[in-house]
C-alpha cells in the first residue's frame, strides 16, 4: 500500500481531504500528498472507511487541485527517528531538520503519540529542583518530574522567566545544571525563538538542547504534532539515555487554538468557547508525558508556557491546563507594571508536589511552614491594602501599617529579584525570615514556636 | 464473525448481526475490546476501551456474548485496576512501563491459592440463594473476604468443598438450579457493571462517616451510605480531601477511583497507603483499599466505564456486610467522556455540549450508594463521594448543578480560601449537609449531648462575622462596636484554630470526634468569656491582646487525638486567662452595695 499513489480525492476544504475508494487504510496512519506543483504535503488519516477516508493535511489544503493530487498512505503513524545525534539540533514541528544539517538517520523511529504510562510504573516526583527564583523555590517549588506551567499574558516576561529557570535549574548539592533541554515552540514569533536560542547559547547549553520550532507563520495543523514530536525526543533522552530532561513548551494557547481550528473543520461538537470537549484529554496526553518511572534514572520535568487570553485564568486553556498540571506559576500584570521581575502573583500560584519535596530531608525543616506563613501573611496583607485604599492609610492601626510595609517589602525584595540573580534555597528562606520578622511573632501561627525562636528576629520571639 | 466498516476516533462501525447493546466486542488484529452502544440493522456501533489507531476497515470483529463485567473475589484488595478492571501491576509485568494495547490479563490472579473456610451452616442438600455466604477467605489481616453465592442463583447446594487452599479456577461447590442445570461455584463470580447488584432492602443510614476532618465531621457530616460531592476549581483541594478521607475514614473498605485525573496522584496513593496505618485497626491502609485508575492520558471510553467498575466493586463488599466508601475523582471527567461519545454519535447536545441524559445518568449512578440489608441478613453500606471539577470554577455548570440536586452533602471548595492557603478550603457558607439531624443523635450519644447546639453556635458566629467583614471592608474596623469586634476576632479564632486543618500536619491530619468536639467547645468557651467581658465594658482591643488567642490557635497541632488529657488541661485553664480582666471590669460587690440607697 505504501507505494501506491491514489488520485481519488473527492473534496478538500480547510485542511481536510476526503479520499474515495481506498480500502483497508489504517486509522491514524500517515499520508503523503503530492500536489500539481510537485510539492509534498503530509497528513494523517482521522477517519477510515472503505468508501471514504478523511485526511487531515498539515500544510493545509490551499491550492489543492483534486484532479492533480496524488496521495500515498504510508501505513504507519507519525514517527520520529531518534538517536544521540538529536542533541544540539533544530527541527521543524514535524521533526524535520530546519538547521540546514542532514536529517537524523536511525532505525529507531518512534510513534510520536507515545503510549500511556502505566500508573503502577510511575515513581512519585520528590526531588527539589532549585531554580534560584525565590517566588518559585520558596513558595511554589518545582520537583524533578513535575509539570509546572507558567500562566502569563501578552507582554509579560514569561520567556525571560522560563529562560532563567533553564539557566539556573539544579538539584541541591549539584554544582552545575545537569539537565538537557527539549524546547518546543508552536505559533511563536521569530523574535521569541531567537530569544531562546540566544539565551541557550549564552549559558553555553546549546549543545544540550533539542529544538522543535513551528513559528507563527508556519502551518497551523503542524502545531498539533510539534509538542508530540518534542516529547518523543524527551522520552528517548530521559528513559533510554538516562538524562534529566527539562521540557519548555511555548505557547500552549497557540496549540489549543490550532486544535480548535481543526475541530471546527471536522464538525466536532464544541464545549466551551468553541473548544472541543476533548481539549482536556488532548492536553492531558501531552502534559502527562512528564514524570519519572520506577527503576529508571532519567526524568521529564515540564514547563509549558501559556498566555491567558485577556488575562483570564478561567478561560478554557489555562483552566483545563490547571486541572491537569501539578500547579501553576502565575505571572501578573500589576506586579509587572510596578517593575517587579519576575512578576509572580503568588496567591493563585501553586505547586502541588511541593509538599512532598521540601522540608527536613530535602531543603530545610522550616521550609513548608515558612511557605505557608508567607502565603497567609501576604494574603492578610493584601486585605489590609484593599482596606487602606478605601479608608486611607492614615486610618490604619499601627499593626495594619506594619502589615502594609511587609507586603511592599515582600513584593520588592522577595518576589523581585534580578534576572541573573541565582538565590540558593537558604538565601531564599533567610530572606523570608527577614521579612516575616517585620511582623509580630504571635501573629505567625503557621510556623512552630521552635522555628520562631530560632529564626524570628523580633523582640517578642 | 463480523468486520470493521469504519473507524472514527474511539468509535467503530461494525458489521455484526445479532449483537445486543452493551455486548462486549473484540475488534481487529490487535484484539481491542469495547462495547456495543448502538445498532442499525446488521451494523453496530461500538466504543473501544483502547486507542483505535492502526485499525483498518475490513478487519475482523466478534461479539463476546456478555456485557462489561468485573471479577469479584479474593485478590481485589490492595490491587490497582484500570477502567475496565485490568490489573495494572500484572499488565506492567506483561507489557512494560507503558500500557500496550490488546493486553489480555485476567483481573484476578489465577495462580494464587486462597485458604477457604466453608461456612459451617452450609450443608449439602440445603437451599442456596444469591448473596448467601458460602464461606470465607482471610484475604488480608484486617479483611475477611466472604465468599458469596452469585446473585440470581437459586437452588440446592449439592456439594461444598472442605476447608483448604483453592485457586480461582477450582470449583468449591456445585448447586442444582430450579431448572435442573448444575452450576459450579468458585471463589469468585462475575457481575455486569452497569447493573446495580441486588440486595434484600434499603435501610436507613444511621452512623456518621468519621473522616477525622473537622469541617466535614463537625460541620457538614456525611452518613455511612450517604452521597456527597466535592466541587471546586483546580487546585482547591478536591483530591487532597478525598485522599484524606481514604486515609482516615472509619469505613472498612475504601475504593479509590481516579477517573481522568493525574497519574502521579495514583502513584502517590500507591506509595503512601502501604506505609500508613488504619487509625481504627492499626493495619496498613492498603489492606482495605483498592484502586481503579483511568488517568487522563488513558483512553476516554474506559474512563466512562471506570466509575461503574468502581461502584460494582463497592457493592460487592457491601454485600459481604461491610461499610464501603468509594471516592471518585473526578465525576466531571466521567461526564466529559459521556459527552465526547455523545458528540461523536451526533446526539443533540443540550447544555455545554452535554447530552440530555447527563442528569439521569448521574442520578442513577449516585443511587447505587446507600445502606442496605444484604441477602445474608447483614448490613452493609456504600458511601459515595464524588469530586466535581467545574470549568472555570463555575458551580452553575451542568455537572455541578445536576450533582447538587442529587447528593445530600455538599462540600464546596472555594478558590479564595485555597489561594490564602486555608485548607481544607471547604466554604462554610456554601456547603450543606442534609444529615445533621441523624449525625446529631450519634454525636450526642457518643461524644457530647451539646454537639448540635455548639455546632449551630459556631456556624452562627461564622455567618455573623461574614456580615461584619462586609462592613469592615467598606468603612474600616473602627466603625464596629466592641461586641462586633470581638465577634470578628472569635470567628477568626474558629477559622484558624478549628476549621483549618492541614493534611500535612502529622499531629492534626486526623482528629478524633473527641478532639474535634473538645476544640469546638474550647473555642466557643473563649468566645463566651470574652463576650461577657465586653458586655461588662471591656474594650475588644484589650481582649484581642490576650496571649490566649494565639495559643489557642496552636492547640490543634500541639495535641493529637491520643493526647487529649493535655489539651483538656489547657481548656480547663481558659478562665484563668480572663481572670485579671474580669477582676478589673467587675464592679466589686461591696461598691455596688454602697451605691444602692
Ligand atoms: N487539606 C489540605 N491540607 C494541606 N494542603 C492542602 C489540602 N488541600 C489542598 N492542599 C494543597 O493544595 C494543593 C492542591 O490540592 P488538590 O490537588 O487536592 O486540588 P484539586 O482540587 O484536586 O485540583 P484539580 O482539580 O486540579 O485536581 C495540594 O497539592 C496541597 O498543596
Ligand atoms: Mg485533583
Amino acid at each position: 500500500m505504501k507505494n501506491i499513489e491514489f488520485r481519488t480525492a473527492t473534496s478538500a476544504q480547510g485542511g481536510l481531504v476526503v479520499m474515495g475508494g481506498v480500502p483497508g487504510v489504517a486509522a491514524g496512519s500517515r499520508v503523503q500528498l503530492r500536489d500539481h506543483a510537485g510539492r509534498i504535503r503530509s497528513g494523517l488519516v482521522i477517519r477510515a472507511a472503505d468508501d471514504a477516508v478523511l485526511v487531515e493535511v498539515f500544510e493545509g489544503t490551499d491550492e489543492l487541485d483534486l484532479e492533480r493530487t496524488w496521495v500515498r498512505f504510508l501505513d504507519e503513524p507519525f514517527k520520529l527517528p531518534v538517536s544521540r545525534d538529536i542533541m544540539g539540533r533544530i527541527f521543524n514541528g514535524s521533526g524535520l531538520p530546519r538547521d540546514g544539517r542532514p536529517p537524523i538517520v536511525s532505525a529507531d523511529r518512534r510513534d510520536v503519540n507515545g503510549e500511556p504510562l502505566n500508573p503502577a510504573a510511575r515513581a512519585y516526583p520528590r526531588e527539589f529542583i532549585q531554580t534560584g527564583i525565590s517566588a518559585i523555590d520558596g513558595m511554589n517549588s518545582l520537583t524533578r518530574g513535575q509539570k509546572l506551567p507558567i500562566f502569563s499574558g501578552g507582554g509579560l516576561p514569561h520567556n525571560r522567566v522560563a529562560a532563567q529557570i533553564v539557566r539556573q535549574a539544579k538539584l541541591l548539592g549539584e554544582e552545575a545544571a545537569e539537565f538537557v533541554v527539549v524546547f518546543a515552540a508552536f505559533g511563536a514569533s521569530h523574535a521569541d525563538a531567537r530569544f531562546f536560542q540566544e539565551s541557550f547559547e549564552e549559558s553555553g547549553v546549546l549543545n544540550k538542547v533539542v529544538m522543535f520550532l513551528n513559528l507563527a507563520d508556519e502551518p497551523v495543523i503542524e502545531r498539533l504534532l510539534t509538542p508530540r514530536a518534542a516529547l518523543t525526543a524527551a522520552e528517548y533522552l530521559a528513559f533510554d539515555l538516562d538524562y534529566h530532561v527539562l521540557v519548555v513548551m511555548t505557547d500552549m494557547t497557540a496549540y489549543a487554538e490550532a486544535l480548535r481550528e481543526v475541530a471546527v473543520l471536522r464538525g466536532d461538537v464544541p464545549a466551551r468557547k468553541g473548544y472541543p470537549g476533548y481539549l482536556y484529554s488532548d492536553l492531558a496526553e501531552i502534559y502527562e508525558r512528564a514524570g519519572r518511572i520506577k527503576n529508571r534514572r532519567g526524568s521529564i520535568t515540564m514547563i509549558p508556557v501559556l498566555s491567558m487570553p485577556s488575562d483570564d485564568i478561567t478561560h478554557p486553556i489555562p483552566d483545563l491546563t490547571g486541572y491537569i498540571t501539578e500547579g501553576q506559576i502565575v505571572l501578573g500584570r500589576e506586579l509587572a507594571n510596578q517593575g517587579v521581575y519576575p512578576p509572580v502573583t503568588v496567591l493563585p500560584s501553586l505547586s502541588r508536589l511541593m509538599k512532598d519535596g521540601v522540608g527536613k530531608n530535602f531543603t530545610r525543616e522550616d521550609h513548608p511552614h515558612v511557605a505557608s506563613q508567607l502565603f497567609a501573611s501576604y494574603a492578610k496583607a493584601l486585605e489590609v491594602r484593599g482596606l487602606a485604599a478605601i479608608i486611607g492609610a492614615e486610618e490604619l492601626s499601627d499593626a495594619d501599617r506594619r502589615t502594609l510595609e511587609f507586603a511592599d517589602a515582600f513584593e520588592r525584595r522577595f518576589i523581585g529579584q534580578g534576572e541573573d540573580e541565582d538565590r540558593s534555597i537558604h538565601e531564599t528562606l533567610n530572606l523570608a525570615w527577614d521579612l516575616l520578622s517585620m511582623l509580630p511573632a504571635e501573629s505567625l501561627i503557621r510556623v512552630s514556636e521552635d522555628e520562631l525562636a530560632k529564626y524570628h528576629k523580633g523582640a517578642e520571639a | 464473525m463480523g468486520a470493521i466498516l469504519e473507524i472514527n476516533g474511539p468509535l467503530v462501525k461494525l458489521e455484526l448481526p445479532q449483537t445486543v447493546i452493551g455486548e462486549q466486542v473484540r475488534v481487529g488484529r490487535m484484539g481491542l475490546v469495547g462495547e456495543v452502544i448502538g445498532r442499525d440493522g446488521d451494523t453496530a456501533l461500538a466504543q473501544l476501551y483502547e486507542d483505535t489507531a492502526g485499525l483498518r476497515p475490513g478487519e475482523e470483529a466478534e461479539g463476546l456474548g456478555w456485557p462489561l463485567s468485573v471479577e469479584l473475589g479474593p485478590g481485589l484488595l490492595g490491587a490497582i485496576f484500570d477502567g475496565v478492571q485490568r490489573p495494572l501491576q500484572a499488565v506492567r509485568e506483561q507489557s512494560g512501563d507503558r500500557i500496550a494495547r490488546g493486553v489480555a490479563v485476567p483481573s484476578l490472579p489465577r495462580d494464587k491459592a486462597w485458604h477457604f473456610v466453608p461456612d459451617p451452616t452450609r450443608q449439602a442438600g440445603g437451599m442456596l440463594t444469591g448473596g448467601d455466604v458460602l464461606g470465607s477467605v482471610q484475604e488480608t489481616e484486617s479483611i475477611l473476604h466472604r465468599i458469596l453465592t452469585p446473585p440470581l442463583i437459586q437452588g440446592e447446594l449439592l456439594e461444598l468443598a472442605p476447608e483448604g487452599d483453592y485457586t480461582l479456577d477450582e470449583a468449591i461447590g456445585r448447586v442444582k438450579l430450579a431448572d435442573g442445570r448444575i452450576e459450579k461455584l468458585h471463589l469468585f463470580h462475575r457481575w455486569p457493571v452497569r447493573t446495580p447488584r441486588p440486595f434484600k432492602q434499603r435501610d436507613h443510614a444511621v452512623a456518621p462517616l468519621i473522616t477525622g476532618q473537622r469541617i466535614l465531621d463537625t460541620f457538614y457530616p456525611l452518613l455511612k451510605g450517604g452521597k456527597a460531592a466535592i466541587p471546586g476549581p483546580f487546585g482547591a483541594g478536591k483530591t487532597m480531601l478525598q485522599q484524606q478521607i481514604a486515609r482516615w475514614c472509619n469505613a472498612e473498605i475504601v475504593i479509590y477511583v481516579g477517573c481522568g485525573e493525574r497519574g502521579n496522584e495514583l502513584t502517590d496513593v500507591l506509595e503512601f497507603m502501604p506505609e500508613l496505618k488504619d487509625p481504627h485497626t492499626g493495619r496498613p491502609l492498603m489492606e482495605r483499599t483498592l484502586l481503579v485508575a483511568n488517568t487522563s492520558n488513558m483512553p476516554v471510553v474506559a474512563r466512562e466505564a471506570s466509575i461503574y467498575v468502581g461502584i460494582t466493586l463497592a457493592e460487592y463488599f457491601r454485600d459481604q456486610g461491610y461499610d464501603v466508601v468509594m471516592v471518585a475523582d473526578s465525576t466531571s471527567r466521567w461526564a466529559e467522556a459521556l459527552r465526547e461519545v455523545a458528540g461523536r454519535l451526533g446526539q443533540m447536545p443540550v447544555e455545554e455540549g452535554y447530552p440530555a441524559y447527563l442528569g439521569s445518568r448521574l442520578a442513577a449512578f449516585y443511587e447505587r450508594a446507600g445502606r442496605v440489608e444484604t441477602f445474608a441478613g447483614d448490613h452493609g453500606s456504600v458511601t459515595l463521594i464524588g469530586a466535581v471539577s467545574p470549568p472555570g470554577g463555575d458551580f452553575s455548570e451542568p455537572v455541578t448543578s445536576h450533582t447538587k440536586e442529587i447528593i445530600q452533602t455538599f462540600w464546596a471548595l472555594s478558590k479564595e480560601l485555597a489561594d490564602a492557603r486555608h485548607y481544607p478550603a471547604v466554604d462554610w457558607l456554601e456547603s450543606f449537609s442534609g444529615y445533621v439531624k441523624s449525625a446529631a443523635k450519634w454525636w450526642a450519644e457518643t461524644v457530647d449531648p451539646n454537639w448540635e447546639s455548639a455546632r449551630a453556635e459556631a456556624l452562627d458566629l461564622l455567618a455573623a462575622s461574614e456580615e461584619l467583614q462586609r462592613i469592615v471592608n467598606l468603612v474600616g474596623v473602627e466603625a464596629l462596636s466592641s461586641e462586633q469586634r470581638w465577634t470578628l476576632e472569635a470567628a477568626g479564632l474558629i477559622k484558624e484554630g478549628l476549621l483549618q486543618q492541614s493534611a500535612t500536619d502529622d499531629v492534626d491530619s486526623f482528629a478524633s470526634p473527641e478532639k474535634q468536639y473538645a476544640l469546638l467547645a474550647a473555642l466557643l468557651d473563649i468566645y463566651r468569656h470574652g463576650m461577657r467581658l465586653v458586655k461588662l465594658g471591656a474594650p475588644a482591643r484589650r481582649l484581642i491582646q490576650l496571649p490566649l488567642l494565639a495559643q489557642a490557635r496552636r492547640w490543634k497541632s500541639q495535641h493529637g487525638s491520643d493526647d487529649l488529657a493535655a489539651l483538656k488541661a489547657k481548656i480547663a485553664a481558659i478562665p484563668d486567662s480572663f481572670e485579671p480582666l474580669i477582676q478589673e471590669y467587675t464592679v466589686p460587690l461591696s461598691t455596688l452595695r454602697e451605691a444602692t440607697p
